[in-house]
């Protein structure tokens, strides 16, 4: 099998429940978010998957569950044949270093205390890799891969700007040789500009160290600019999943076809042209989401089994490809 | 005064800066342009480029100090704005020209319902009772697409959805059928499938009412899908003017060509590799000598990091601040 085939991680069945509670005294807990509802996918060595949908749909969560910052209710996270949701804490620390993640807010995610120097090295030092000289070289030498000057390695993230600081969350990710990195909504907070750099910086990056991303994002262009294969996420599940350039042609669920029409491209002419869908409504409350089809009250082709029924992710392509959705009326156009 | 009868709003030469301990902060310097009657003129540019301070400027709601307006003239229907005094301005603001904020979470007053709000933004300009007040507030919603318009009445800002505030604050700012709506990155703060519903309603209320949108936003496609004539801002500076389509392939100032080479576009359908701006973006206290973008410019030469370039009108309608914009116009530069 060719590299490009070899599984890298799959997720099975993950769900992650929060359990809400009501009352003072005797609170028990009434409701839950179902932040995650039931969600499998799979990641592809040296590939990009993209994970898009809207605030509160939880990508977010499920970038945190594959890192166990949070544990999940159930479901497997098959990583290179290892369950990650059963490791002990010990021996999940030898994936930590494989695992690794890049932040959205390069404000936040970085202390201010820390030299950029330290921020780098702290994984190292967690890790117990190398001595001290041996890792200063190594951290000089990631800032310069990730486009900083080595020489500042003694400045705090105050004297840097956006863009500069997600390049050092970017060296901090690096420096432990990851396999697979979460790239967390890396640019929604930097200016178009800048967005551009790092985009640009983090396919440099896989293309040098073959690296493996999950590419989690709300901007469908960036996210299908950057993967080869997309999920889309809505409410807590995966609605469809296709290979990038497939999605954009023939997306097959109405909510992915609301999505990409609700995105306004940078061509004036083509805007004229072009025929929108404005999906009505808002995104439902997770804690009580819709019966059946979660999307069925936004949807334009719902149906009364649509109320009732949930429908299932199934593959779509008849020449044996992946493209799968959960609808039961994939492919109409609305 | 603009010679032109169809022109609603004329900006010249506006300057606002702000005196901080730091130094001087040149928010605003030297931007014109005019807004016709039923346009929507889209201004767009990155953090700090002095585009909502630029609307800030127009309302008359700059704090001064720190801000000072240095020079420029605001005319607004043979009236310049910045010589009225607050009291005077306040007839204008939320009157005949409204604005629609970037967050509606804190925009809105959490201790008052959506209705008293409303309600207060009508009594505030026309002389109406307060009844005539509630029945118009309702239709504003109902008009803004807001379903169970009485209980929403009554209902408290953290009650809604974040779409629906910003609904809610569209209402308040169509409230007294302004001229001019100025819509401070409207949709920034929404969900993308939002986005395009509140961003369809400004539009469909803009030409219900036949009044003049200014679109502040940093999305290169939000303006291509609404936008007529373009304003690009680049620290603080209008670096080019002109209408929708010569912004987008017929560009002349290289900040501009960069913008555009830095999106993703949805619909390209072979992987073309962004173009990224080399650099960041200036501080504005401490802005580079001549052209302010010439540090990150592919065509930059000696000459342009000496002085600041002329806005000039290259074609009919288009302005633009580049040295070079000459040679681009003439072919003898190509933009690739």
């Amino acid at each position: 099998m060719p590299e490009k085939d070899t599984l890298l991680l799959e997720v099975r069945n993950l769900k992650k429940y929060f359990n809400l509670r009501s009352g003072f005294f005797y609170s028990k807990s009434s409701s839950s978010v179902k932040a995650v509802d039931d969600i499998s996918f799979f990641i592809k060595k040296g590939e990009t998957f993209g994970l898009v949908g809207e605030s509160g749909c939880g990508k977010s969560t499920t970038a945190r569950l594959i890192l166990r910052l949070i544990k999940p209710t159930s479901g497997i996270i098959n990583y290179k044949g290892s369950d990650l949701v059963r490791l002990k804490n010990s021996q999940m620390l030898k994936y930590r270093k494989e695992i690794q993640i890049i932040f959205q807010d390069p404000y936040a995610s970085l202390s201010p205390r820390m030299t950029i120097g330290d921020i780098v090295n702290e994984p190292l030092e967690i890790h117990k890799v190398g001595n001290k000289n041996s890792r200063l070289k190594r951290i000089k030498e990631y800032l310069k891969t990730v486009g900083l000057n080595p020489e500042h390695i003694n400045r705090y993230p105050h004297e840097f700007s956006g863009g500069q600081r997600q390049r050092v969350g970017i060296a901090r990710a690096l420096v432990l040789q990851p396999e697979l990195i979460i790239c967390d909504e890396p640019v929604s907070a930097l200016d178009v500009s800048v967005q551009a750099q790092i985009l640009n910086l983090m396919l440099d990056l896989q293309n040098e160290f073959n690296l493996t991303y999950l590419f989690i994002a709300h901007d469908l262009s960036v996210v299908k600019y950057v993967s080869n294969r997309i999920g889309v996420m809505y409410l807590g599940k995966i609605v469809e999943v296709a290979p990038s350039e497939e999605l954009y042609v023939n997306p097959l669920h109405p909510y992915t076809m609301g999505l990409l029409s609700a995105i306004p491209i940078p061509d004036p002419e083509l805007e004229r042209k072009r025929q929108r869908i404005i999906l009505p409504g808002d995104v439902p409350s997770p804690i009580n989401p819709p019966s059946g089809c979660r999307f069925h009250p936004r949807c334009p082709n719902a149906q009364d089994i649509c109320s009732k029924e949930e429908p299932v992710l199934k593959n779509y392509n008849k020449d044996g490809k992946e493209h799968l959705a959960a609808c039961f009326f994939a492919g109409k156009p609305i | 005064m603009a010679d032109n009868n169809n022109t609603l709003l004329d900006i010249k030469d506006l300057r606002t800066y702000f005196y901080t301990d730091a130094g001087v902060v040149k928010a605003v310097d030297g931007v014109s342009f005019d807004l016709k009657k039923g346009e929507t003129l889209g201004i767009v540019g990155e953090t700090g480029s002095g585009k909502s301070i630029t609307a800030l400027t127009i309302l008359g709601l700059i704090a001064i100090p720190p801000g000072k307006i240095v020079s420029g003239y605001i005319d607004f229907d043979g009236q310049d704005l910045l010589k009225l005094k607050q009291k005077q301005l306040q007839k204008y603001r939320g009157n005949r020209i409204s604005m629609i904020f970037q967050d509606p979470m804190t925009s809105l007053n959490p201790v008052f319902t959506i209705g008293n709000q409303l309600m207060e933004a009508i009594l505030a300009h026309q002389k109406i009772t307060k009844k005539q007040a509630y029945d118009k507030a309702l239709e504003l919603l109902d008009m803004v697409g807001m379903p169970d318009i009485r209980k929403r009445m009554k209902s408290y800002p953290h009650e809604f959805s974040g779409g629906m505030r910003q609904r809610a604050m569209i209402a308040m700012a169509i409230a007294n059928s302004p001229s001019i709506l100025i819509a401070d990155e409207p949709t920034t703060a929404l969900d993308v499938t939002i986005q395009a519903q509140i961003l369809e309603l400004v539009e469909e209320l803009k030409n219900k009412t036949d009044s003049s949108v200014i679109l502040i936003t940093h999305d290169l496609g939000v303006i291509a899908k609404y936008a007529e004539r373009v304003l690009v801002m680049y620290a603080g500076k209008p670096v080019e003017f002109a209408n929708v389509n010569d912004i987008f392939y017929k560009p002349y100032h290289p900040y501009t060509m960069g913008l555009i080479g830095s999106v993703s576009k949805l619909n390209e359908e072979k992987k073309e590799r962004l173009k990224p701006i080399k650099g960041t973006p200036p501080s504005l206290i401490d802005l580079p000598e001549g052209c302010t973008f010439a540090p990150r410019c592919r065509f930059a030469l000696d000459s342009c990091r000496l002085s600041y370039p002329p806005n000039i009108e290259i074609e009919h309608g288009h302005f633009v601040s580049c040295f070079r914009s000459k040679e681009f116009y003439s072919g003898s530069l190509s933009r690739l």
